[in-house]
């Protein structure tokens, strides 16, 4: 059974704070869940299915459940770190085809910068063995653009495209916490965090959530919002995998992505808009490759001289700014990737990096630790 | 001589891995071996990861080469230098490269096990040039 065009997604909404010191976790979810329902013109109690990750505070999607008032039939609290909310759509999309549920709610939200970040939980298998060695989410993307360069020549010019290109988009996002443009000389110059990757390869920390709602076809068709469909999705969860044959240049989307392509029936060459997740610039051009828009080791090439910046570029990607320059909402960016998507399919983008008919996009993305383990989750949403 | 600055955090081994962190406190590496399959794996688990047969422990070398590297020059005890080093055994290991000099170490360097103390617990196995 194929999801295709069995759900849509009828509201979306990214929380505009990026500083919340006077809210908690629980009302920035409960605030974007009242945005989402309110973009899609829908009411608390028409909700049936609530999906949240490891932001949500609490035991499980329990908590959230009942903090929210929801009266659901389908729960849902897969954790694949930032990837997340990205892999909610597929599976919401899943259970409405399944008949499980037919308005699912998926919320993300978290406070990094008012609040220290709590690290995952010491009982993991491998933290007897890894929990010493000083592992950052900066140090273990590094190794992979390190490897990236020393297999294909990608030089730190050409991830410093990646973040100049959000930074054109940004400039025109009045939420967005980086608005300046910067060029591929500001980048490369920032101080360096963790070899090869600088300050300006890194996304953002900011508070605040998101919001989306994914709906039967029925629903969707009885709102005022513009349809936009479910076409295709895909998932996978990489690791090191016992250490053999080690590869951290290619990443989950590799599985993910081509997933996701084959459901929708369609092919890299026919997406029109592409968020995809940018914890690091490095991110960026792995996914790149792993979805198929450019070869393995290619993507220092396809995303330089400007190739993503809407308006000139060949593939216009994240036209809010992305992690990079506009929100990282508690370190997870899956929603914000969907919710752009659907702004872009919406034509609700703002004008100046507006894909003109864009008709068909790709949100894609990677949680977790690229370099060690990770989840990747792709969907291919298209304007009915 | 001891090169890293940063403090360790002591490992909390369990009942599955205790073997390995008795053997790393007399100096030795300790890496899975499974005889159902034939693969060595890293870390080491009670099952093989490839096939789910039980594994064994076997004493690697403690050789091989740098397969990535990431040298974090910001923080607490920076610069380190953090690395999957494949052993010549065939598994990788992530792991810290113990020099004094982060900005000489290159991909497919050849290095060593080196054992190196912790916060009140075992020693855990880092890396330096050979």
């Amino acid at each position: 059974m194929s999801i295709r065009n069995k759900a849509y997604i009828a509201g979306a909404f990214e929380h505009p704070t990026r500083l919340a010191p006077d809210k908690s976790t629980p009302q920035l979810h409960a605030e974007c869940a009242a945005g989402a329902l309110a973009d899609a013109g829908l009411s608390l109690k028409d909700v049936d299915g609530y999906f949240c990750a490891g932001d949500a505070p609490g035991f499980g999607g329990m908590s959230m459940v009942d903090y929210l008032g929801l009266k659901v039939r389908h729960v849902d609290s897969t954790e694949t770190g930032g990837s997340s909310y990205i892999l909610h759509v597929g599976h919401a999309a899943q259970a409405i085809a399944a008949g499980k549920c037919s308005v699912a709610l998926i919320t993300l939200a978290g406070r990094p910068r008012s609040e220290p970040f709590a690290g995952q939980s010491g009982n993991a298998p491998e933290a007897a063995f890894e929990g010493w060695v000083g592992q950052s989410t900066h140090n273990s993307y590094g190794m992979c653009a390190a490897r990236h360069m020393y297999e294909y020549g990608t030089t730190s010019e050409q991830l410093a495209w990646v973040k100049v290109a959000a930074s054109h988009h940004a400039q025109h996002n009045p939420h967005a916490m980086l608005r300046d443009v910067v060029t591929v000389g500001d980048v490369i110059n920032s101080p360096m965090i963790s070899d090869p990757l600088h300050r300006l390869d890194c996304c953002v920390v900011s508070d605040g959530g998101g919001a989306l709602l994914v709906v039967a076809p029925e629903v969707a068709k009885s709102l005022k919002r513009p349809l936009v469909a479910v076409r295709g999705a895909g998932e996978h969860v990489k690791g090191p995998r016992g250490g053999m044959n080690l590869d951290i240049t290619t990443s989950a989307a590799a599985v993910s992505g081509p997933a996701a392509f084959a459901e929708a029936g369609v092919t890299p060459a026919d997406i029109q808009y592409a968020s995809i997740y940018d914890s690091f610039t490095i991110t960026v051009l792995i996914q790149l490759e792993d979805l198929g828009f450019c070869k393995k080791g290619e993507g220092g090439r396809f995303v330089a001289d400007g190739n993503l910046i809407s308006g000139t570029g060949r593939l216009p990607f994240n036209t809010d700014g992305g992690g990079l320059c506009n929100n990282h909402p508690t370190n997870r960016g899956g929603i914000t990737k969907v919710i752009e998507a659907v702004r872009q399919l919406r034509g609700e983008a703002h004008p100046a990096v507006q894909v003109p008919d864009c008709g068909l996009a790709v949100a894609t993305g990677i949680g977790g630790v690229l370099g060690a383990r990770h989840g990747a989750a792709t969907v291919i949403l298209e304007r009915q | 001589m001891m090169s890293e600055s940063r403090n360790i955090p002591a490992p909390k081994p369990n009942v599955e891995n205790q073997p390995f962190f008795d053997a790393a406190a007399e100096g030795k590496l300790l890496i899975g071996q499974c005889d159902a399959c034939g693969q060595p794996h890293y870390y080491p688990r009670a099952l093989c990861p490839f096939c789910l047969t039980e594994s064994r422990w076997v004493e690697s070398k403690g050789k091989g080469a740098i397969y990535s590297l990431s040298t974090m020059r910001r923080g607490a005890g920076a610069p380190y230098t953090l690395a999957w080093v494949t052993l010549d055994e065939g598994p990788a290991v992530l792991t810290n490269i113990a020099t004094e000099d982060h900005d000489a170490l290159t991909i497919g360097q050849r290095v060593r096990v080196q054992f190196t103390p912790t916060e009140g617990g075992p020693p855990v196995p880092m890396f330096a040039p050979e």
